[in-house]
């Protein structure tokens, strides 16, 4: 069932919340175990939470949006009084005194957790082999990834676990789960969604977004946890997003550029599979009256480059918080910096310590000008080149991902073939625009291709609109 | 190391302060927690002043209106201004980077005149936050023989401008006159309590020297951990003689940060120039930059008391002397009283004696009416300097009117006539006396004087003015 129906039917009284709630509970029992989609099922509190809304319900109250439904959450994202591990031994056990803001909005808005979901620790990775805890296996194929770093987030979607989840995006990390689990994936503007209880990565990369089977429910998802949060200095003084009411409205008369820089053109890595998709989406569009051609946005192939200077550096910072002293595990050692040492040593998985140790060299003195400073000014290029795109194009177009789920264990020899996944999705997070994943279709290995629809900042209803219009033809099923 | 004493004058001591202020806000400079003093430890914090995972900083405009006070009242330049992160680990620091101020602090470019009239450089004047505070219980309190320490977040996060003076100080009183001066402005503009006792104020030292004449500067060593303007001058002192004693022995100084032990009344070397850390700042991500408009400076301008200096001008103009010798006076903050008076018609140098003398407690009871009708009857020679220092004391404790108040103690002011027959009665007892005063050189005139003076006052019980016997005396020994 979708979130929509569920919502209506829980506050119609049709069907009880607590229904709802064991529904999903009875599948992630059966299938759970072989796919690691959660870090934590919280099905008692889940209940508890569901009867409250069943007897809100019978008292006559009016609910939220998304009554009833059951929601995954990253576990990323702080739960008050429920673990919240980012995926790391450095955090085991770490039981935050709060809520994030978008856990407060979707309570208030009657959505149910339903647990925490699995990650490439601290959100560093694209396949959600690099969780502490294990990797998450691919509800459509098990001995495949579900990219990353949402990669629980998006299984659970996958799975039927929850109708929604929410992920967050730093480089790609909603968007090409999503494409590789064949759900929709939204990254939206930088500052739409609130970042407060988001434990930070990239703090001027990362955003919070809503996972769906349906554009519609993702656009529900996002209305909800949109909007202003005083909490957040970077989030934008702007009410609620309002999709829903648009989502019929078409693509007739739009102008849609496709991104020929990555979509084969320009960067190698993207399967025949995926560019003949893009293809397809192309000729859905146009016959909806879009007006596609190609577009340029010549700057976004040093992306990748200028990303894996500028994440690195943010998270050498923002993770040196874990130093044992005040929460997580600690690792008695002879003197405190020892101590702190030893925590990190023993806390901290593979690349989380790679991406520290670039990090920390960018930043170096000597260093910070050739590296952080020429990445930033790369940034600046690339959110021109979009500026000069947007002046011809209303929406860009791409692959989410260069290929489909590639099997467990691929590229976790090779980090650069693993970054290389993010390299369509890295430049809206450098930009800080929106773009969103849309399941259209299969490759020839029967696993799920995602369509990336790019929009300019704060411009979420157009790039719904067209994602609609991918949704009803992409030949996955939901019509 | 017992130091000799090398020839100082040949030397010059160069110094420049950096002085640390805590912002007189309610809360903290980035999180709805309380900035107070000497609550139970850990008590005012919340995630963001304990650096919790997800956490973020929301800027508190009180802080930045004040630091712009701050930067106003030192003559600075007001500028746009950007956060910036200083990364390094220390337990007191719970976030492992501190939110300071570093290419573009919100106040660059002042000066602050001191008492003398000289003008003291500014550099900056940026803003910062507060660390934690550490307590290491067992072996004396220092860190390497403790056996555990205890670390309060109270102070975590409270708003700090850090004001960076220029390398114009040459002396010991130097430095004390500037901290001093520093210290009333803050207080006077409503920034900081600047208790040096309670750490409100802190002040870290640059000293340097050379010889005198040259222009090129010493390398300098930092002074830290000085907690009163007596360690400051003593420190100064100290390191002073310390580098000029290397140089006289053929050494070169290495640039240090040193700390001063106050029960040793010595500095110790903390770490060499080769040992700084390499902070890596980089710009804040989860702020925005600072962009106070035109309008809000002038307001806050506008709304600016008047600053000691402006002060001790117009008191110095009011009283026709140097603002030197009115500094006294407005550290006190009796110059409003000192000018009420004035304006009253009061004798404007016995304002400034009394005020400087005999009201360093301050003025109690008295009002400036009475305080100036006290010097006119002092003046016109109703009353005896010791008689108005009598009626002074006890318009301060009780208050009242001067002429009763004299009146009351029996300050009558004598009778010439009946003075006169007073001093003709004494000389006649003391012929002998009389003649050495006539005939006597200078000094014996002046013994002489001293005596029958004496006598007089004996025989009248104090009221006679001095001023007035000693001319009748000298009159008299001239017939």
């Amino acid at each position: 069932m979708e979130a929509t129906e569920i919502a209506e039917k829980v506050s119609s009284g049709e069907i009880s919340a607590r229904t709802v709630v064991e529904q999903h509970i009875e599948i992630i029992n059966e299938i759970e175990s072989d796919v690691n989609a959660f870090n934590l099922v919280t099905a008692e509190k889940a209940l508890i939470d569901a009867d409250e809304i069943d007897s809100k319900i019978a008292s006559g109250e009016t609910l939220g949006p998304l009554a009833g439904v059951p929601i995954s959450i990253k576990d990323n994202l702080c739960t008050r009084g429920i673990e919240t591990t980012c995926s790391s031994k450095i955090l085991e056990g770490w039981k935050p005194p709060y809520d994030a803001t978008v856990i407060e909005k979707l309570k208030e808005a009657g959505a149910v957790i339903i647990g925490k979901t699995n990650l490439d620790e601290f959100a560093m990775g694209s396949s959600t082999e690099n969780s502490a805890f294990g990797p998450t296996r691919n509800p459509h194929n098990l001995e495949c990834v579900p990219g990353g770093s949402s990669g629980g987030s998006a299984a659970a979607v996958a799975a039927g676990f929850s109708p929604l989840a929410l992920g967050s995006d730093t480089g790609g990390s909603i968007r090409q789960p999503a494409a590789l689990c064949g759900v929709v994936g939204v990254k939206p503007t930088y500052g739409r969604v609130s970042r407060y209880g988001l434990v930070a990565f990239a703090s001027s990369l990362d955003q919070v977004g809503p996972f769906a089977n349906t554009v519609s429910d993702a656009a529900l998802t996002l209305e909800v946890i949109s909007g202003h949060d005083p909490r957040d200095s970077t989030s934008i003084p702007e009410k609620p997003l309002d999709i829903s009411g648009f989502l019929d409205q078409g693509v007739e008369g739009m102008r849609i550029g496709v991104i020929e820089e990555l979509s084969g053109k320009g960067l190698g890595g993207i399967s025949q599979d995926v560019i003949s998709r893009v293809e397809d989406a192309i000729k859905v569009l146009s016959n909806a009256g879009a007006d596609v051609e190609p577009a340029s946005v010549p700057a976004s192939i040093y992306g990748l480059s200028a990303y894996y200077v500028i994440a690195p550096a943010e998270a050498s910072s923002n993770l040196a918080r874990y130093d044992g002293i005040r929460f997580g595990p600690r690792t008695e050692a002879a003197t405190t910096a020892e101590t702190m040492t030893a925590t990190r040593t023993k806390g901290f998985g593979d690349e989380v310590k790679r991406r520290i140790m670039l990090g920390t060299y960018a930043l170096s003195a000597g260093y910070y000008d050739a590296y952080y400073g020429k990445s930033q000014r790369v940034r600046t290029l690339i959110m021109n080149d979009f500026a000069k795109a947007y002046e011809k194009f209303d929406l860009l177009i791409s692959p989410t991902a260069p290929t489909t789920a590639f099997p467990l264990g691929d590229k976790t020899a090779d980090p650069m073939q693993m970054y290389l996944q993010d390299v369509c999705t890295i430049p809206s997070n450098l930009a800080g625009h929106p773009a969103m994943s849309v399941p259209f279709g299969f490759g020839a290995d029967g696993m799920p291709v995602g369509i990336q629809i790019l929009a300019p900042a704060m411009a979420e209803r157009e790039m719904f609109q067209a994602a609609k219009i991918l949704e009803s033809e992409s030949g996955n099923g939901i019509e | 190391m017992e130091l000799n004493s090398p020839d100082m004058n040949d030397w010059e001591t160069v110094i420049g302060l950096e002085v640390h202020a805590e912002l007189a806000t309610k809360t903290k400079m980035f999180s709805s927690a309380l900035n107070s003093f000497g609550g139970k430890p850990n008590s005012n914090t919340d995630p963001v002043s304990l650096g919790l995972p997800g956490s973020l900083p929301v800027l508190n405009e009180k802080a930045v209106e004040l630091a712009i006070r701050v930067g106003l009242a030192l003559n600075c330049e007001v500028q746009k201004s950007v956060f910036a992160r200083k990364n390094y680990f220390y337990p007191d620091m719970p976030k492992a980077y501190q939110i300071s101020q570093f290419d573009l602090p919100i106040n660059k470019e002042g000066w602050l005149e001191l008492p003398d009239g000289r003008r003291i450089g500014i550099e900056r004047a940026h803003l910062e936050e507060d660390t934690g505070k550490i307590t290491h219980v067992g072996g004396g309190g220092r860190i390497h023989e403790a056996s555990y320490s205890l670390i309060d977040y109270n102070r975590s996060g409270v708003p700090l401008i850090e004001i960076v003076g220029a390398p114009d100080l040459r002396s010991p009183d130097d430095a004390r006159d500037y901290v001093s001066e520093l210290r009333s402005i803050l207080v006077t503009i409503g920034a900081s309590d600047g208790k040096m006792e309670e750490g409100s104020l802190r002040v870290d030292c640059n000293v340097s020297v050379r010889k005198k004449g040259t222009e090129e500067f010493g390398t300098r060593c930092e002074i830290k951990n000085i907690n009163s303007l007596r360690s400051l001058g003593r420190a100064i002192e100290y390191e002073a003689k310390r580098q000029i004693e290397i140089i006289e022995s053929g050494q070169k100084i290495e640039q240090q940060t040193r700390h001063w032990d106050e029960a040793e009344g010595r500095t110790h070397k903390l770490r060499s120039k080769e040992e700084a850390f390499d902070y890596r700042y980089f710009p804040e991500p989860d702020l925005v930059s600072v962009e106070p408009s035109e309008e809000w400076i002038r307001e806050i301008s506008g709304s600016l008391p008047p600053l000691p200096r402006e002060r001790r001008h117009l008191l110095a103009e009011a009283i026709g002397v140097e603002p030197t010798e009115t500094s006294l006076i407005v550290q006190r903050d009796l110059d409003t009283f000192a000018l009420e008076a004035i304006s009253s018609n009061a004798n404007k140098n016995r304002v400034l004696v009394h005020l400087e003398n005999n009201l360093a407690d301050g003025v109690g009871e008295l009002t400036p009416e009475a305080f100036a009708s006290l010097t006119v009857m002092e003046t016109n020679g109703e009353l005896t300097s010791t008689q108005t220092k009598t009626v002074l004391a006890e318009l301060v404790e009780a208050g009242g009117d001067p002429q009763e108040v004299a009146k009351s103690h029996g300050f009558e002011s004598m009778d010439n006539s009946e003075l006169e027959e007073i001093v003709d009665r004494i000389i006649s007892e003391n012929s002998d006396d009389w003649l050495a005063f006539i005939n006597g050189d200078e000094t014996e005139r002046k013994k002489k004087s001293g005596f029958f003076v004496g006598l007089i006052m004996k025989e009248t019980n104090g009221q006679a003015d001095g001023k007035i016997v000693n001319q009748i005396l000298n009159t008299k020994s001239k017939n």
